[in-house]
């Protein structure tokens, strides 16, 4: 009943930010030019409808988008807003039918709120879910993958108005071609893969990720103890608090690999985390003994303010809580520990939840 | 900028004082003054220099350098007073309409400052290549349509630090529109990669034209009363020095220039490279890393008057812990700050026969401090040790936090309120007092060296790593003679090279720093 009435405006955007941010664990890019340009698009073209999945028609069009690219290219172009209009034309034009709602590729950081900007440009709801629940550094590692969605076909668009098609054979080969096009672009591209309609949607991506990073965002803004809304909302653990007490950070093949050490600090005096990061929190470590890994969300937030600090922004002396939280369930099949799980990106460890780790 | 150098008079305006003093050709300190900071910073500059140029150490007519660092475009920025009305045109489209010029401006400063904003079509990606043309014409409908209001232009183009091509070409535009004289300001000149904050520092920029050379005239006003005409030079806010012409065009660039100056002076009367820095003041306590002769920058956003930037501040922890710092709650317990007797502190302290337990008692009945009357604490005794305790406890967890590894550093401590601090704090190797620490930020301002810096994109070419090193460093090196560096001893001080994510061909960020004593 009100669920079909509900809307972002522009109260929404703040905390919006700061959930995303929250739900990135540590990557997804900054949050703050995207807020501005929300805030800008909703000023002139009005609210942005908020769609519940099972309130679309079946047979409906939902359109998942974000950027692909360097984050710091975003830092200098930060976009035209017309992209999302040129990703629906383009994806129109292909499907014949028409798209009845945008979503976010990735709920974690900038992207988890590009798609509101694009909206409310095109009078367009944005559906309530994305597809990770969280941020990922590859195209492919989507729930939609899991589900069997085909990625195809994908277009690219930048600010001109160039517009690629990009048909690949699965999903790697989709993040190959389209990384490479977008470098051609100037270094970032505007993208729509994994089309579905409602009905798949429904069951093919993540549900009510905006609703809780807005959720996650407000707990924050108004808690006296973030930590413990944050253990409310989302199951949050605190792994450790304390401070930063190390970083290193290189760069291979493309990703920005690091580490950083987190020394306890009040009730947890003697103990010693460590985080390992590619873009995002990826494994925490106490000693040997693992606390939380990937897929599951680590996320380091300022002890004093609860806001989420980006891996690229870690630095000795934080004081910080290391949190973790559950991912969506579909992450931890067998499908999707393969696409996500610590193997999937190098760690020697099998996945075991954050719960029954840290119970 | 030439004339061998003899004496240098440096300046610098606090929140309190206005410190002067003379240094010799050895750099050894002849004279030094200190005089309230007054609310149009100009009057305290000039009893400050009245009173140094008076001390019978001083032979005036030796003054060759005079350098100077002041809060006038901060205030005016702060106080919205005597800003230029500003045509804000960003190269970018269409690339960048998203968030329009000066979007995120609190809405009285955008109304002070802006007399327009336009995106006009150009720009560069971070390979070099055109996002598309400059449109001239678009930027030539738009000077028609300002001419009567704007009276200086900010310019920002899309990558601008990997080419200033179309920022260069739409300058040219403005000048034939607008007229020779009208002041012009380049983002390429101001901030690195963002362009969201080096926009809003070019707009910044282009609206102090007129407050930087009041103060120019001002200064030059006051060393003309004791016929000096010195060279004279500004301090900015990553501790080195600019000449007045490049000031004047860039006055921006002196927001924030104190703490660096107070960073540069610690090390210098220590001899130091390497070293933690804490200036204690009256209501506050800024604690600073110098590396390698400098202070550390800032990687966060800088807000300066609401507005984000990018400008390379000095990486600051600041505390509410100075002399003047109240210690006791309403009931008489004690709680360190944030509130402070501020300027009344001769009155309202204890040890002064005032009724406000501060800081400064708790030194005095700590022992670190002899001052006023020692037995006026006697009864407060505990209270105060009390206070004092948590006082050092705040002091060692911001050094904690400032520091960028672990183990034990020395600590430099300057400014008014440094017997505040202890001679041991964990963290800490060992405590340096130098003498003249009360003047250590006009100090820096007279030794500082002229600097220029660059944040650029390159991409690996036929000559690999080392030609793209080899340019960033020809790079800053042209940037610091330009500001008025001694070609042949400018070094480089700082370079950073920083790989970026998800490009295909190997594409780093690089920051590089040159910097070399006056020519």
């Amino acid at each position: 009943m009100s669920s079909s009435r509900r809307v972002i405006d522009l109260e929404h955007l703040q905390p919006m930010a700061l959930g995303c941010s929250v739900l990135g664990a540590g990557g997804g890019g900054d949050t703050y030019a995207t807020m501005l340009a929300c805030r800008h698009a909703i000023e002139r073209f009005g609210p942005v409808a908020l769609a519940d999945l099972d309130d679309l028609p079946d047979e409906a069009l939902v359109m998942p988008c974000g950027y692909i690219g360097a984050p710091v290219v975003s830092l200098e172009k930060v976009g035209s807003g017309e992209e999302g209009a040129w990703l629906r034309d383009g994806l129109e034009r292909l499907r014949g039918a028409p798209v009845a709602a945008l979503l976010a590729s990735e709920i974690g950081g900038g992207n988890g709120m590009q798609p509101i900007s694009w909206a409310a440009r095109i009078g367009l709801p944005v559906a309530d879910a994305d597809g990770m629940g969280r941020a990922f550094p590859e195209v492919p590692q989507m729930t939609m993958e899991i589900a069997g969605i085909d990625p195809n076909p994908s277009v690219l668009t930048d600010e001109r108005g160039n517009h690629l098609t990009i048909n690949a054979v699965d999903g790697a080969w989709m993040e190959r071609i389209a990384r490479a096009l977008s470098v051609q672009f100037g270094g970032s591209a505007a993208s729509t893969e994994y089309t579905m309609t409602a009905a798949q949607a429904r069951t093919s991506t993540v549900r009510g990720s905006v609703t809780l990073a807005i959720r996650i965002g407000r707990a924050l803004q108004e808690a006296d103890d973030p930590l413990a809304a944050l253990q409310r909302e989302i199951g949050a653990r605190v792994l450790i608090r304390g401070k930063i007490t190390d970083v290193e950070r290189r760069v291979t093949g493309g990703f920005v690999r690091g580490r950083a050490e987190v020394e306890g600090l009040g009730g947890d005096r003697g103990r010693s985390v460590a985080l390992e990061i590619q873009n995002e929190n990826l494994v925490a470590l106490e000693g040997t003994r693992l606390l939380a890994t990937v897929p599951d969300i680590i996320t380091v937030l300022d002890s004093e303010t609860g806001e989420a600090i980006h891996t690229e922004l870690l630095r000795y002396g934080q004081r910080v809580a290391v949190i973790a939280f559950p991912c969506d369930p579909v992450w931890r099949t067998p499908g999707g520990l393969a696409l996500a799980g610590p193997r999937a990106f190098g760690y020697d460890v099998d996945y075991v939840p954050v719960e029954e780790l840290a119970a | 900028m030439t004339g061998t150098i003899d004496l240098r008079l440096g300046i610098d305006v606090g929140g309190t004082n206005t410190d002067a003093v003379v240094l010799d050709r050895a750099g050894a300190l002849v004279a030094k003054a200190k005089r309230a900071t007054t609310a149009d910073v100009t009057g305290g500059i000039t009893a400050a220099i009245d009173a140094v140029v008076a001390d019978p150490a001083v032979e005036p007519g030796r003054i060759t350098h005079v350098m100077l660092g002041t809060t006038h475009a901060t205030n005016a920025l702060l106080e919205r007073r005597r800003l230029e009305r500003v045509a804000a045109v960003r190269i970018g489209a269409p690339s960048t309409t998203a968030i329009p010029p000066l979007y995120d401006w609190p809405p009285d400063l955008r109304e002070a400052v802006s007399a327009g904003a336009v995106i006009v079509r150009g720009g560069f990606e971070f390979h070099g290549a055109e996002i598309v043309p400059l449109d001239g014409d678009e930027l030539r409908r738009f000077l028609h349509g300002v001419a009567d209001t704007a009276n200086a232009v900010a310019l920002t183009s899309v990558f601008a630090s990997v080419s200033d091509e179309h920022e260069l070409a739409a300058a040219e535009i403005v000048h034939q529109e607008l007229g020779p004289d009208v002041p012009v300001s380049l983002s390429r000149e101001i901030g690195s990669i963002g362009l969201l904050e080096r926009e809003n520092a070019t707009v910044m920029n282009a609206a102090l034209r007129t407050v930087a050379t009041e103060v120019a005239e001002a200064l030059t006003r006051a060393l003309e009363a004791h016929d000096l005409r010195p060279v004279v030079l500004f301090a900015q806010n990553d501790g080195t020095l600019m000449a007045l012409e490049y000031a004047v065009r860039h006055p921006v660039l002196t927001i924030g220039s104190g703490p660096a100056n107070s960073i540069r002076g610690a090390a210098y009367l220590t001899g130091a490279t390497d070293t933690l820095v804490a200036d204690v003041g009256g209501t506050s306590t800024d604690i600073g890393v110098l590396v390698n002769g400098f202070p550390r920058e800032s990687s966060a956003a800088v807000e300066i008057g609401g507005v984000r930037t990018n400008f390379r501040m000095p990486d600051l922890v600041a505390i509410a812990l100075g002399g003047g710092t109240i210690v006791e709650d309403g009931d008489g317990t004690a709680r360190v700050g944030p509130s402070s007797v501020g300027y009344s502190l001769p009155e309202r302290a204890l040890v002064f026969g005032g009724d406000t337990a501060t800081l400064t008692d708790a030194a005095v009945a700590g022992g670190r401090l002899e001052l006023g009357d020692a037995g006026a604490v006697g009864q407060r005794r505990g209270l105060l040790e009390e206070a004092l305790r948590r006082s050092d406890e705040m002091l060692a967890e911001a050094i904690d936090r400032v520091k960028t590894a672990r183990g034990d550093s020395p600590l430099v401590v300057v400014g008014g309120g440094s017997p505040l601090v202890p001679d041991r704090l964990p963290g800490v190797s060992e405590t340096v007092r130098p003498p003249h620490h009360d003047v250590a930020n006009a100090i820096g301002a007279a030794i500082a060296s002229v600097s220029g810096q660059i944040d650029r994109i390159y991409e690996h070419g036929p000559g690999g790593r080392t030609e793209m090193l080899d340019a960033a460093r020809q790079a800053a090196h042209d940037e610091a003679v330009r500001a008025g560096a001694d070609p042949a001893a400018v070094e480089i001080v700082a370079l950073e090279e920083l790989p970026l994510a998800y490009l295909t061909t190997p594409t780093v960020r690089i920051r590089a720093k040159a910097a070399g004593p006056l020519a």
